[in-house]
């Protein structure tokens, strides 16, 4: 039962005194003090949504310009390379990152649940990239990866002669280096995740289960790991979400680069809208990221708020 | 069960125990990997590191990288350093940290227990905006903030830091609040405590682990925020993600990559910092950032 305090109180209010001025600035005191925050998120955030959408429509090249023009822009965003290119990136990106990220951060939340007597400084280690800047790790990656100097070097001088790792200079493998860089920033956190979900899973029913002599794997693959489903979708969501934003991580480490092989919908926006002078065409595909971003998670914020009502 | 048995599931116990302990470990050696490249390579000579292993401890360790990308590398035509830029990004995040923590504070003190008809809306209204791709403001924010005169400026960015930050400090105490029992806010009201006054004596003094963590979570996202910076700061007023990338990215000269890597150090160690002093409170951001609505 939730009651509204704040009419109990205006009642107090203009029992005590009866100056109505101040009653009614009591009253709504609270919404005061809240209405310049929403005023400026709908402004800012919802205001500029539409002024996008509006973008996303108009003649504008290098300066905004209003002149409605219909669906110039977006027919000329999906016969853009780049564009297509990016798409492809963005899908063959999320699925390795998101993939890898859910495989090992399970696996390592998993093995770390062993009562392992060293769990909170193994913890802090997979977890501490997380802190970092994207443009930092991309620039640890870009000097780690590098062809002459870096990781081929080191394992040359250490005996394998035949090893090679070009793939930060190579058109066809130079999205793998932004997956591996950025599965190295994530997965330390969806291993959290995971440890937590883990840590939540009621003792009473696996204790059942070792009774009755089942073999751990099988404990995990049949009771604990279902158990976690909305773990998995948690995971899923957050590491989509970083994937469709992801713009640092590619501009420290490739910078979109060779050519135009490790494009992703973020940087192709950032760079129509303010180097390439193509400004309705950044628009466009801005507002195909919103519509990505929000079939993901306005379904998800919605069944998690009403989930958190019961 | 007999003795020889019990022997046998003992030592394979410990087999398996020395197995999870040692892919474990190496783990950690694999992600501590770039941090400590990045370490010995800031401290090694251009000559050194062109000749050889990048794994391998200085011979001779030299600060002169340090002191060269703190006060004296070049980006573009200015020589002086990151220092400036590290500046910025202090000019930028504090104030930005501090303005965005009150005004969530607040927001979620109303939003719990001050409710109107459609705070649900309201509030969920302010979610959708912590997930929004920023890509879809940055063209009419560039433009208003040059209405606005805020152009190329660090206080720009601090207004665009505490807009967009709105929404994450908003669901952080008002998660947080939501657990705060309502009968204390009512026993108050009947004392004739005002709302500011409730605010002050009641939820403040027991809000210490939000703030902390929102403060974190605040401070890390400014700190570490590159695409705002390119496209609204350029030149002296950028923040230090931005000069780092100049700083890595200039075609012009030899690489030298010792530098590079103390800058990208440099640039990190704030936010390392709070993560090892505060990690807690860190991780509790990121999960209330990503699982809870």
């Amino acid at each position: 039962m939730q009651q509204n305090i704040a009419r109990d109180k205006a009642s107090t209010v203009s029992e005590s005194r009866n100056d109505k001025l101040i009653g009614y600035l009591q009253q709504h005191l609270p919404k005061l003090v809240l209405a310049p925050s929403f005023a400026v998120i709908l402004m800012f955030v919802y205001g500029f949504i539409l002024w996008t959408v509006y973008l996303s429509f108009s003649a504008s090249k290098m300066l905004p310009n209003y002149t409605w023009v219909g669906l110039e822009q977006w027919s000329r965003l999906w016969n853009t390379l780049t564009w297509q290119i990016s798409l492809q990136n963005l899908f063959i990106f999320s699925v390795l990152y998101i993939g890898l990220c859910i495989v090992i951060g399970l696996s390592l939340a998993i093995l770390l649940d062993q009562k392992i007597r060293l769990e909170g400084g193994l913890r802090t280690l997979y977890l501490y990239p997380m802190a970092l800047s994207f443009i930092v790790t991309g620039t640890a990656w870009k000097w780690f990866l590098n062809p002459g100097l870096g990781l081929e070097r080191t394992m040359h001088e250490w005996g394998f002669v035949d090893f090679k790792f070009d793939w930060l200079i190579n058109s066809d493998m130079a999205i793998y280096t932004v997956v591996i860089a950025g599965v190295w920033q994530a997965s330390g956190f969806i291993m959290a995740m995971f440890l937590a979900g883990l840590r939540g899973i009621d003792n009473e029913i696996l204790k059942a289960a070792q009774i009755d002599g089942a073999p751990a794997w099988k404990i995990y693959t049949r009771i604990i790991i279902p158990q976690l489903g909305p773990v998995f979708l948690s995971a899923f969501v957050v590491l989509l979400h970083l994937a469709i934003k992801s713009f640092d991580l590619v501009i420290a480490l490739t910078g979109g680069g060779p050519g135009n092989a490790t494009s992703l919908p973020a940087t192709f926006m950032y760079s129509y809208s303010f180097t390439r002078n193509q400004i309705g065409v950044g628009a466009s595909s801005a507002v195909f990221m919103l519509m990505i971003i929000a079939s993901i998670m306005v379904p998800y914020i919605y069944s998690e708020i009403k989930g958190g009502k019961k | 069960m007999s003795a020889s048995s019990q022997d046998n599931a003992l030592r394979s116990g410990i087999a398996w125990r020395v197995l999870i302990y040692s892919v474990l470990i190496v783990t950690a050696v694999i992600y501590l990997a770039p941090l400590f490249v990045m370490l010995v390579t800031s401290l090694k000579s251009l000559e050194e590191i062109r000749m050889g292993n990048m794994m391998a401890l200085p011979l001779q360790i030299t600060f002169e990288p340090w002191l060269k990308a703190w006060g004296s590398a070049c980006l573009g035509l200015d020589c002086n350093g990151i220092s400036g830029y590290f500046w910025n990004s202090l000019k930028i995040t504090v104030p930005a940290v501090a303005i965005g923590t009150l005004l969530g504070a607040f927001n979620g003190y109303v939003l719990t227990k001050w409710r109107f008809r459609g705070h649900q809306w309201v509030f969920g209204m302010m979610l959708f905006a912590c997930f929004i791709p920023f890509q879809i403001v940055l063209l009419p924010m560039s433009q208003v903030l040059g209405w606005l005169g805020l152009a190329n400026t660090t206080s720009g960015l601090v207004l665009v830091h505490v807009v967009y930050g709105l929404g994450f400090t908003t669901l952080f105490f008002r998660n947080f609040y939501e657990a705060f029992p309502d009968e204390l806010i009512r026993a108050s009201v009947m004392d004739g405590a005002g709302f500011f006054t409730i605010f002050g004596r009641i939820l403040l003094p027991n809000s210490g682990p939000i703030i902390v963590v929102t403060v974190i979570w605040q401070f890390t996202n400014i700190w570490n925020d590159f695409l705002f910076g390119a496209s609204f700061a350029s030149g002296d007023t950028a923040p230090i993600t931005v000069a780092l990338n100049n700083l890595v990215n200039s075609s012009t000269g030899v690489k030298e990559y010792n530098v590079h890597m103390a800058a990208a150090i440099t640039a990190a160690l704030p936010t390392l910092l709070v993560y090892v002093v505060a990690g807690r409170y860190f991780v509790r951001g990121l999960m209330a950032g990503s699982v809870k609505g």
